[in-house]
């Protein structure tokens, strides 16, 4: 190598320096100038691709304790996140389960409300069942008649039962009356229709043995049918009562 | 003048290109460069004194990017790769400073 950085020289005048500098930056396509520029523009070319590696390659150029290092970060990293996923998936399940037993409560709860309301008059019921229609043009026919059909009815399996436009529950009561009977206060006349809602079949039956409800009500010159129809819709409604005096004790067991 | 568009349509040709460097040359890309710099420099300085010669410019320029990498090389395969490489760039590095500060002395007069 001649390059002639090496040979101490006593430093110039700086107007000549300056005066060499131009003249050689001035721009004159010989055949110098062209190779300089070439390589010139190798250096920047490679330069920037150096540059680029360098910010591209991670871990090449690494010696083996940074490797190490890196190796150690690496894997407690990877054991941190293993363990936020453990816990992660532990919450998750966590959330999952309580879901599915508040979903299973929730369900629970929906189907006693749902047994209640009907119990209890407040929602409207529909399903296969009976009409049993009594006519009575004597007016032969008393409210222990009409009270022992309900309680065939109950007996048989009746779920939800309307008599007229109300709703036939546990506290209801029938009394005689003037020109009918007294259902809770209500005074019905002839003829009275009850809907109930059950299996039919039995339903009709506990209506037709012998000495039943229909052959006391023709004893007493009236007249009761009993029809089996797959759609009966129980549509009387009572308001909800809060009980006054009794108060629900609280399950232990649970 | 046309050096230093060389130098920076290089620079512009790989900012677009986004080149990737060979495998094969990644270990002495980074020696190859600071030698060429080493040669530019030399070469600036050589300006300053009236005595630049293109031949010796381009000889010196590919000799050094040779020569260095060729240690390199011969470093990697001798298994002292890593500390002749920081032997290279220093020695290098010290023709550089030593270069600059004679142009800067040409320059500037101080």
């Amino acid at each position: 190598m001649s390059t002639p950085d090496l040979e101490p020289r006593p430093p110039r005048d700086a107007r000549h320096a300056w005066a060499r500098l131009r003249r050689a930056g001035s721009p004159k396509p010989t055949r110098s100038n062209i190779v300089a520029a070439v390589l010139a523009g190798a250096l920047g070319f490679a330069i920037i691709a150096q540059v680029r590696q360098t910010s591209v390659e991670g871990l090449e150029n690494l010696r083996e304790d940074e490797l190490i290092r890196v190796f150690a970060d690496i894997d407690q990293d990877g054991e941190q996140l293993a363990g936020e996923i453990s816990s992660l998936r532990a919450s998750l399940e966590l959330l999952q389960s309580r879901t599915t037993s508040e979903e299973e409560a929730q369900r629970a709860a929906q189907e006693r409300l749902d047994s209640l309301e009907i119990l209890a008059g407040t929602a409207v019921a529909e399903g296969p069942g009976i009409t049993l229609t009594i006519r009575d043009p004597l007016g032969e026919v008393s409210a222990p008649t009409i009270l022992d059909a309900v309680e065939e009815l109950r007996n048989a399996g009746a779920e939800a039962m309307q008599i007229g436009d109300l709703r036939i529950v546990a506290n209801t009561w029938f009394s005689d009356a003037d020109g009918g009977i007294s259902v809770s206060g209500t005074v019905m006349s002839p003829p009275y229709v009850l809907l109930a809602i059950g299996d039919s079949n039995t339903l009709a039956g506990a209506m037709e043995i012998p000495g039943g409800v229909t052959a006391t009500v023709r004893r007493a010159g009236g007249d009761a049918t009993v029809e089996i129809e797959d759609d009966v819709t129980v549509d009387a409604l009572l308001p909800l009562q809060t009980p006054q005096y009794a108060q629900p004790v609280p399950t232990t067991d649970s | 003048m046309i050096p230093a568009i060389g130098l920076a349509l290089g620079i512009i040709i790989g900012v677009l290109l986004q080149p990737a460097v060979p495998a094969w040359l990644q270990p002495y890309l980074p020696i190859a460069v600071i030698a060429a710099l080493d040669a530019v420099f030399g070469g600036v300085r050589a300006i300053l004194d009236g005595i630049f010669s293109d031949k010796v410019f381009v000889v010196s320029f590919l000799s050094n990017v040779v020569v260095a990498a060729f240690i390199v090389f011969l470093g990697d395969k001798l298994g002292v790769g890593a500390q002749l490489s920081t032997g290279v760039v220093v020695v290098l590095g010290v023709r550089i400073f030593s270069n600059v500060a004679a142009i800067r002395r040409h320059l500037f007069g101080a």
